[in-house]
């Protein structure tokens, strides 16, 4: 097997592994995490991409993606931070109440 | 060489995903995810794109992992949700989780469709990586710039409003 279609099927598999963490655990923070892995698996498609093209525009694309990732954990973190001082618990079912 | 690495890194990246959803303690979840993220950021230096393997120790392993662990400082690890970590989603999520990477792997690898232009992996040096990347992508990433300091006047706006309501 090619090792392009090897590192495309291996992002395909964490991507599945961070999805099914985010369905099917209930700690908040884990949950945080699991995203982290699927944003991961992403960046390796596109780096793989990028390798297998042998152009620049893909390895540039990780470097937007990591800039959203900051954004996106510094948000996250505060807003975990604020749930957990309403709520008391880490546990996303006792978050059911939030609409949107 | 090359494929042997790409294999021991790949399948410690599986290994180490699989023990973020597997462990109990955050902490704990919160290291495999650092390995599983250096296990990447070997990968993409076996693959010659030094540029993307020093980004991922720097940015991820090193900034948004030290926001994880200072978050997981912060809050109580006596929490219920420690106690029984799976919801009930459990084997819809496996069958979606499985077919996933079946449906990637049963693709049609048809090579041809990518033309690589000249030049090798000294494409993705650092040096010629900024030259290329400032000279094409310099507005995007200034907008990248501005999205960062969103971001952080968005995270301190949050959690004053909190603090204050």
């Amino acid at each position: 097997m090619d090792k392009y279609q090897f590192l495309i099927t291996l992002a395909g598999v964490i991507f599945s592994l961070g999805l099914l963490g985010v369905a099917v655990r209930r700690n908040l923070l884990v949950v945080m995490m699991c995203l982290e892995i699927m944003l991961n698996a992403v960046v390796l498609s596109f780096v793989t991409s990028a390798s297998r093209s042998n152009t620049v525009a893909g390895a540039s694309m990780t470097f937007f993606i990591y800039v959203a990732a900051s954004c996106e954990i510094a948000l996250a973190m505060a807003i975990v931070v604020l749930l957990v001082k309403r709520h008391a618990t880490l546990d996303l079912d006792a978050h059911q109440d939030l609409k949107g | 060489m090359e494929t042997f690495f790409i294999l021991l890194f790949g399948t410690a990246a599986v290994l180490f995903a699989v023990l973020v959803i597997m462990v109990r303690q955050p902490m704990r979840a919160a290291l495999a995810l650092v390995a599983h993220m250096v296990s990447l950021a070997c990968i993409y230096a076996t693959l010659n794109v030094h540029v993307v393997a020093i980004f991922q120790i720097l940015i991820y392993v090193s900034a948004v992992m030290v926001f994880m662990v200072y978050t997981i400082m912060l809050l109580d690890d006596r929490d219920a949700s420690f106690q029984q970590r799976f919801s009930r989603w459990v084997y819809p999520a496996l069958i979606v989780a499985v077919l996933i990477p079946v449906s990637l792997w049963l693709l049609p690898n048809d090579s041809s469709a990518l033309v690589a232009p000249a030049g090798g992996p000294e494409r993705f040096t650092f040096a010629a990586f900024a030259f290329d990347f400032m000279k094409t992508y310099w507005f995007h990433f200034e907008l990248a710039t501005v999205l960062l300091l969103i971001g952080v006047l968005s995270a301190w706006t949050a959690v004053k409003e909190g603090l204050d309501g």
